[in-house]
């Protein structure tokens, strides 16, 4: 068949007052803490969407954040996921206006549900992703707990379960991050990703624990996620993007290969 | 210059700045307007059928939409604006669309993830000056849980999800896509331009 819809590979940006943070390292830029030129940068090598993750703390800089995304619309023409303490519709609003496409929700979604419900009937389930931070039960490591607040805080939620929730209130799509992989680079999260793609019937993006390209066609082959997430590996170079498509697609991975950009046109 | 209708919440930003990105005026449309000034009209894909029908209909843009296709000048929807153009939707509720086209909207089939997101390939089954200088094996930007029942006359293109789902429609001067060209990267920006060239 030769239409299938392809794997996203998304490259995630922290970004503190308007500038990207942990560091970016392209080498041949000049200023990689600008995320308008990062941005462009991964659009450039084939980055299928961005995500945003905005770590600001007070909500006076989040002006910043919106001229921000508005400068990022302004030239990059791919998805834009924008996330980090949203916490009510005319901040979503005035984000998706902007020019955002997604907005993610995490600790203000468990504290507030109808966020996640209010989100979906407002700009449709589409624009709503649900970003769950999970790390494996202590006691009989069976399953998952849910974590809040950049994962310092344990709730009584376990994942399968309030991810069956998110998907009930409308979120449109699951961004899932493994506690336990979260910068391990020992690979993706397989158990805790099937259990997530068996219970829902939304888009799974995996995040937490991307180290090498294998790692990547292993959550591709193993598991029914629709899109893997990575950080550092990308801003370092760790991973190439060009070559983990061509590697995932030599692999029977249905990828969006980048379209040559040698010609000057 | 291109107008750009608004009818309410949602992502307007991207498709304006795409066609400003490739050197078009642009004017953002809330309510019924001089129609002269606009040489084509965009429907943007933002929202849900029933509501954007309310907020069309509220500020007096559904006779402006129809005055508009009859002048002859190119009417493009994206996503939900493509959708708008057809018969019925059934999003929420039965809701009467712009009804320019034949055709009803409804909801991807069940046993897929919903919505059918991500990037996708275009069949194209009628060649169209819309589809000039794409490169080679394109993928376009898809959200949607809804499409057009049924590959009509109208549709030009195709992609799989499932089923064929019409990815692309033209009759005369309306036009439609229902993935984001303003999200598909170069190549959804030369789609954008091929239709500003019908201007």
């Amino acid at each position: 068949m030769i239409n299938i819809l392809k794997k996203r590979i998304i490259p995630c940006l922290d970004i503190k007052d308007g500038r990207v943070v942990k560091g970016i390292n392209f080498l041949d830029l000049v200023d990689a803490g600008d995320p308008v030129v990062s941005a462009r940068r991964y659009n450039e090598m084939g980055a299928d969407e961005l995500v945003f993750l905005d770590i600001t703390a007070t909500k006076e800089k989040r002006k910043t954040l919106i001229g921000l995304v508005q400068k990022v619309a302004k030239e990059v023409f791919i998805p834009l996921t924008v996330g980090g303490g949203i916490k009510s519709i005319s901040e979503m609003n005035q984000i998706l206006r902007a020019g955002a496409d997604k907005i993610s929700v995490n600790s203000a979604a468990v504290k507030n549900p109808s966020l996640v419900s209010e989100g979906a009937r407002t700009f449709g389930s589409q624009c709503i992703v649900g970003a769950v931070d999970a790390a494996l039960q202590k006691n009989n490591k069976k399953g998952w707990d849910v974590y809040i607040n950049g994962g310092s805080k344990k709730t009584a939620l376990t994942l399968v379960k309030w991810v069956k929730e998110l998907e009930e209130l409308g979120a449109g799509e699951i961004l899932l991050t493994s506690m336990n992989r979260d910068g391990t680079k020992e690979g993706f999260d397989i158990d805790m990703l099937k259990a997530v793609t068996n219970a829902v019937n939304i888009p799974v993006i995996a995040s937490g624990g991307a180290g090498s390209i294998e790692d990547f066609i292993d959550v591709f082959t193993m598991t029914d996620v629709d899109a893997a997430l990575a950080a550092s590996i990308f801003h370092f170079g760790e991973v190439d993007m060009g070559e983990l498509k061509q590697r995932l697609a030599k692999n029977n991975i249905p990828v969006r290969i980048q379209e040559s950009s040698d010609c000057n046109e | 210059m291109i107008g750009i209708i608004d009818y309410g919440a949602g992502n307007l930003n991207s498709i304006s700045k795409a066609f400003e990105h490739l050197g078009f005026k642009i004017e953002i449309i809330k309510e019924n307007n001089d129609l002269n000034r606009y040489e084509a009209l965009v429907l943007p894909g933002v929202g849900a059928f029933y509501s954007a029908m309310q907020k069309l209909k509220k500020n007096n843009l559904v006779s402006f939409i129809n005055d508009f296709v009859q002048t002859g000048r190119p009417l493009l929807g994206v996503c939900l604006g493509m959708q708008l153009l057809f018969e019925w939707g059934f999003e929420d509720k039965k809701t009467r669309g712009l009804n320019l086209l034949k055709g009803d909207v409804v909801k991807i089939k069940a046993g897929l993830k919903i919505p059918h997101m991500g990037w996708n390939d275009l069949e194209i089954l009628q060649n169209d000056i819309l589809f000039n200088n794409l490169r080679t094996n394109p993928h376009f930007y898809f959200v949607h849980s809804y499409k057009l029942m049924d590959v009509t006359d109208d549709v030009i293109a195709v992609t799989e999800y499932g089923d064929q789902i019409p990815a692309v429609i033209r009759r005369d001067n309306i036009i439609g896509f229902q993935f984001h060209p303003e999200k598909s990267g170069e190549n959804g920006l030369e789609l954008l331009k091929n239709f500003g060239e019908l201007i």
